[in-house]
């Protein structure tokens, strides 16, 4: 043969049976993308054993008609694309409902290979399958086969190839009635010049329903349509029923005789997984069981393993690097803990305030102080400096205390929480701040010869990938602008990726199994009178769950529904509930309305209002052309419990975690970088700056808010006005939103860097105070805490960044992603109501991209799983 | 006439006739559910719809809108649970 024989598998949506086939045939290392112009997934690979043979895994379907776009691709290939054998799986606990797809495949014109799956689990019920008397009556070979069991695989495929190489085309059987057959032929005879004759069949039964794709297809003239026509309404009246009707119940009449002839059934009793059925779904506890194990999914996956885990891979491989000794850490804990209740900072800046007051010369003193190395400059200006204040007798009284956020404490230990317009703290009666009573210039001295501890002195500290890749460029003598590009872009890029891929993973595992095993279908039967009146169904729920957690792997779980426009929907929708990455922001909003109390109602608010959200977003999309029309049918299988084989529920874990890496890690990939460029590129138009373009922070006298002057500052301030009727139109909030496209927690830390507030985190209070000042409305956001909704509206119009980049490679189309976003995003814009904290970015991961300039730290989210009120340590 | 709507859990039907147009009524042809076919309700999930049925030897999960467009004869108690 000249091409390579193809084959295809083909069953019905039971849970990834023919996936099953096809990873153990192929090794799961194919194709994976999308049939073109829907979001139906479609599989090849060649065979393990012999490389000319290409699979393609079609959708699982339940027939050939033309309504689904599952089932339109999978006609479509076969009628089209004429693939050289069809292996069609079947599933044996089932076998009436599969057999009816068999007669319509067998129709195709193709060589066909029957393969019966699950025969073992049919035994356990005491029934049997006369295999080759259904070999005859089918007239096609059929192979008992397990998939799951890796049993008589390659007796099947190479049966299908045998039939391929002879070109073995299947003859269709004759199932209907003689009066249909008649008919049958009539139209046959009429048509037999328009299609090639190994389709005459198929295309006859196809004019005799009225299937109006393939009718098209044929061409045929008026004269000739209008006396089929006729044939067909003779036996319509005669039957008194439609034709499609007619074809349905005839085939499954005659499948009907076919059971009798090769199937003995086992007397009815309840089966294991009948009994499994009746707790599980049962009236009054289904919903309980239900509940429990959603809270269980949620808790490994995001409480428990999950979230964990990727907070380890952010805040240690991204971030600060870790310890792999326990001596290590203990050492550097105790050092870092001895080094900050010595306050060492505050009397550094305290003694200089004071040497300032007392008409000393602190010009340079602090940025020499801190810089990193120090030069002979820096050391002389200090040692000035010293010998200065050491003259002018300086002693600093009163020096403030604070915490490592930067936040001032009383004497009880607890943040201060109100502030001046200078910054200086505001104390309630009754409070008294926590001060150093003296500071004079031998402490000065001292705490500067006691340098914050580094973890790098300490023993089995592993560096993070970006502060060990910063030290090989310097080494190797990399200019800044590569450093830069390397470490804030690319490496924050993919880890932001990289960083998922444990939460993935946990969650897949779980999901995977219960997709599996067949819980899943019972989720959609348990729920769906819940989410039909959004007009979604059952299977939306997961989606929703998991995007609590992070909205990456929420879009991704809409694989499960199999449904096109649900999956669509879904996918859009599911990203409004509030992630983890948004829970730094609720803590700043939290912060701003309760000055760091504990206000229990703040959290739970924001994901009220997601759900809001995901109502009043549904209600409207249904109403746009693209998700409007008929409901869907949701007249669905549910199959059998089952335990999967570890191996099929671990390639299955593979499929999806590597679908993840490679579709989002391309597309977030790709923000990460852009970004980084937006935001470190423009024109030096500071004082002194020549005004030409580059890379801002190696200009000469770049100032540590370069930013300002960035190609985003200057898309921010141009934008700006799309934000302002929502009560923040400065251009740094909407530099802020852009950059939370990418990660929703970026939102904190660009808006550091942008109000120079250099390292201060969601639970400052001098990043609170910034961040209410943003509102025009600010007074009275903190007079009217109900009114607290509309503080959430500034997180509301960014996008779901990469949920968003998500559900575009799922779909397949840009387009698709853009309506999306507009969507969520001019609802942000447009409601003034209280719904907004709409769509949800990345979750917790603190490794962020580009608008950090590198020195300055970055907010780390770790191991938040409620807001933190700001506590000292 | 009656439809598969109105039959309680527990009970048996014969299918009679199929109502409704397009995907739907196709699909629900082609889950099994023709003229002639026995039908033995389950159960009804939790919340009240949908509903589950066994039909040709496997279980099948339809709405109670779509189980309006089901028009069934010979409504009667099961003899037993299990059986269809």
């Amino acid at each position: 043969m000249d091409q390579p024989p193809e084959g295809n598998s083909e069953g019905t949506p039971q849970p990834a049976h023919t996936t099953t086939l096809f990873n153990e045939l192929t090794g799961s290392n194919g194709y994976v993308g999308n049939w073109p112009g829907v979001t139906v997934e479609k599989k090849e690979a060649v065979w393990k054993k012999d490389a000319d043979v290409l699979f393609t895994d079609l959708p699982g379907i339940y027939s050939l008609s033309p309504y689904s776009p599952e089932e339109v691709v999978s006609r479509d290939f076969i009628i089209s694309g004429r693939p050289s054998a069809i292996i069609d799986l079947v599933d044996v606990t089932n076998i009436e409902r599969n057999l009816y797809l068999t007669t319509q495949i067998l129709e195709t014109g193709r060589p066909v290979v029957v393969g019966l799956n699950m025969c073992d689990l049919l035994e356990q019920r005491g029934e049997k399958i006369d295999s080759k008397r259904l070999s005859k009556m089918l007239g096609v070979p059929v192979v008992e086969v397990s998939a799951l069991r890796s049993k008589n695989l390659d007796t099947l495929v190479g049966t299908a190839v045998d039939s391929g190489r002879a070109n073995k085309v299947a003859k269709g059987v004759k199932c209907f009635s003689p009066e249909v057959e008649d008919a049958l032929q009539t139209i046959a005879n009429t048509i037999s010049g328009s299609c090639v004759p190994d389709l005459l069949r198929w295309y006859s039964i196809k004019v005799f329903e009225r299937d109006s794709a393939a009718i098209e297809s044929l061409g045929l003239s008026k004269q000739q349509l209008a006396s089929m026509e006729k044939v067909i309404e003779a036996i319509e009246q005669d039957r008194d029923d439609d034709s499609e009707s007619i074809i349905t119940s005839e085939r499954y009449e005659w499948i009907a005789t076919v059971m009798d002839a090769c199937v003995v059934k086992a007397p009815g009793k309840l089966t294991v997984s009948e009994k499994i059925d009746r707790v599980v779904t049962n009236r009054v506890l289904g919903l309980p069981i239900f509940i429990a194990i959603m809270i269980g999914v949620y808790w490994v996956a995001l409480v428990a393993v999950g979230t964990p885990a990727t907070d380890w891979v952010n805040d240690n491989l991204f971030s600060d690097g870790f310890f792999v000794s326990g001596n290590g850490q203990a050492a550097f804990d105790e050092a870092d803990k001895a080094w900050q209740d010595a306050h060492y900072t505050n009397q550094v800046s305290g003694f200089i305030a004071a040497a300032e007051e007392a008409g000393v010369d602190t010009d340079g003193v602090q940025d020499a102080i801190d810089a990193d190395p120090q030069t002979a400059d820096d050391e002389a200006t200090i040692a000035d400096f010293e010998d200065a204040a050491k003259e002018a007798g300086v002693v600093a009284t009163d020096v403030p205390v604070t915490d490592s956020d930067g936040n001032f404490l009383d004497t009880e230990g607890n943040v201060i929480t109100t502030l001046d317009a200078d910054g200086n703290p505001v104390l309630e009666a009754g409070q008294e701040l926590d001060v150093l009573p003296t500071v004079t210039e031998a402490d000065f001295e001292t705490a500067l010869d006691n340098p914050e501890p580094d973890q790098h002195d300490y023993d089995g500290f592993v560096d993070s990938i970006p502060n060990a890749v910063t030290g090989w460029l310097t080494d190797a003598g990399a200019s800044d602008v590569v450093i830069s590009l390397v470490v804030d872009g690319i490496i924050g890029g993919v880890g932001a990726v990289l960083g998922f891929i444990p939460q993935i993973f946990v969650l897949f595992v779980m999901l995977c199994f219960l997709e599996d095993c067949g819980y899943m279908s019972r989720v959609a039967f348990v729920m769906d009178r819940v989410f039909r009146r959004f007009g979604l169904s059952g299977k939306s729920f997961i989606p929703m769950i998991v995007s609590s957690g992070c909205g990456v792997p929420g879009v991704l779980a809409t694989k499960t529904i199999e449904n096109e426009r649900d999956r669509r929907m879904t996918a859009m929708l599911t990203t409004m509930i509030p992630c983890s990455a948004k829970l730094p922001i609720i803590a700043l909003v939290m912060g701003v309305l309760a000055g760091g109390s504990d206000m229990w109602w703040v959290a739970p608010m924001f994901y009220l209002m997601g759900i809001v959200a995901i109502i009043i977003s549904a209600v409207m999309l249904k109403k746009t052309r693209r998700f409007a029309g008929e409901p869907i049918p949701f007249v669905m299988e549910l199959p059998d419990y089952h335990l999967p084989s570890i191996k099929s529920w671990a390639l299955h874990v593979w499929e999806r975690v590597s679908a993840y890496v490679k579709k989002a890690g391309t597309i977030i990939f790709a923000a990460a970088v852009g970004i980084w460029v937006l935001s470190n590129f423009g024109l030096a138009g500071w004082e002194g700056g020549d005004g030409s373009f580059g890379f801002l922070q190696a200009m000469d006298g770049a100032p540590d808010t370069y930013m300002d002057y960035s190609i985003l500052a200057g898309i921010g301030g141009a934008l700006s006005f799309i934000f302002a009727p929502l009560g923040f139109g400065t251009w740094q909030a909407t530099a802020s939103t852009i950059s939370a496209l990418i990660a929703k927690e970026n939102l904190v830390s660009t808006f550091g860097v942008l109000y120079g507030l250099g390292d201060a985190t969601e639970n400052s209070v001098s990043m609170w105070q910034g961040f209410a000042n943003m509102f025009t409305i600010a007074g009275t956001l903190r007079a009217l805490p109900p009114w607290a909704p509309s503080a959430g509206r500034w997180t509301t119009p960014s996008g779901s960044g990469s949920p968003l980049a998500t559900s575009a490679a799922l779909a397949g189309s840009w387009v698709f992603s853009s309506t999306s976003s507009t969507s969520s995003s001019s609802l942000g814009v447009l409601g003034s109501g209280p719904w907004l904290p709409l769509p949800c970015s990345r979750s917790c991961c603190s490794s962020s991209s580009a608008p950090c300039p590198s020195g300055t730290r970055r907010t780390s989210t770790s191991s938040t799983t409620w807001p933190r009120s700001p506590s000292p340590r | 006439m009656a439809s598969l709507k109105d039959v309680r859990v527990g009970e048996t039907c014969t299918v009679s006739k199929l109502s409704g147009t397009g995907a739907i009524k196709r699909r629900i042809m082609d889950m099994g559910i023709t003229k002639g076919t026995y039908i033995y309700v389950r159960k009804v999930a939790p919340l009240g719809d949908p509903i589950e049925v066994t039909v040709r030897g496997y279980e099948l999960s339809l709405r109670k809108d779509e189980a309006s467009c089901v028009e069934v004869t010979d409504v009667a108690k099961a003899a037993a649970q299990g059986v269809a």
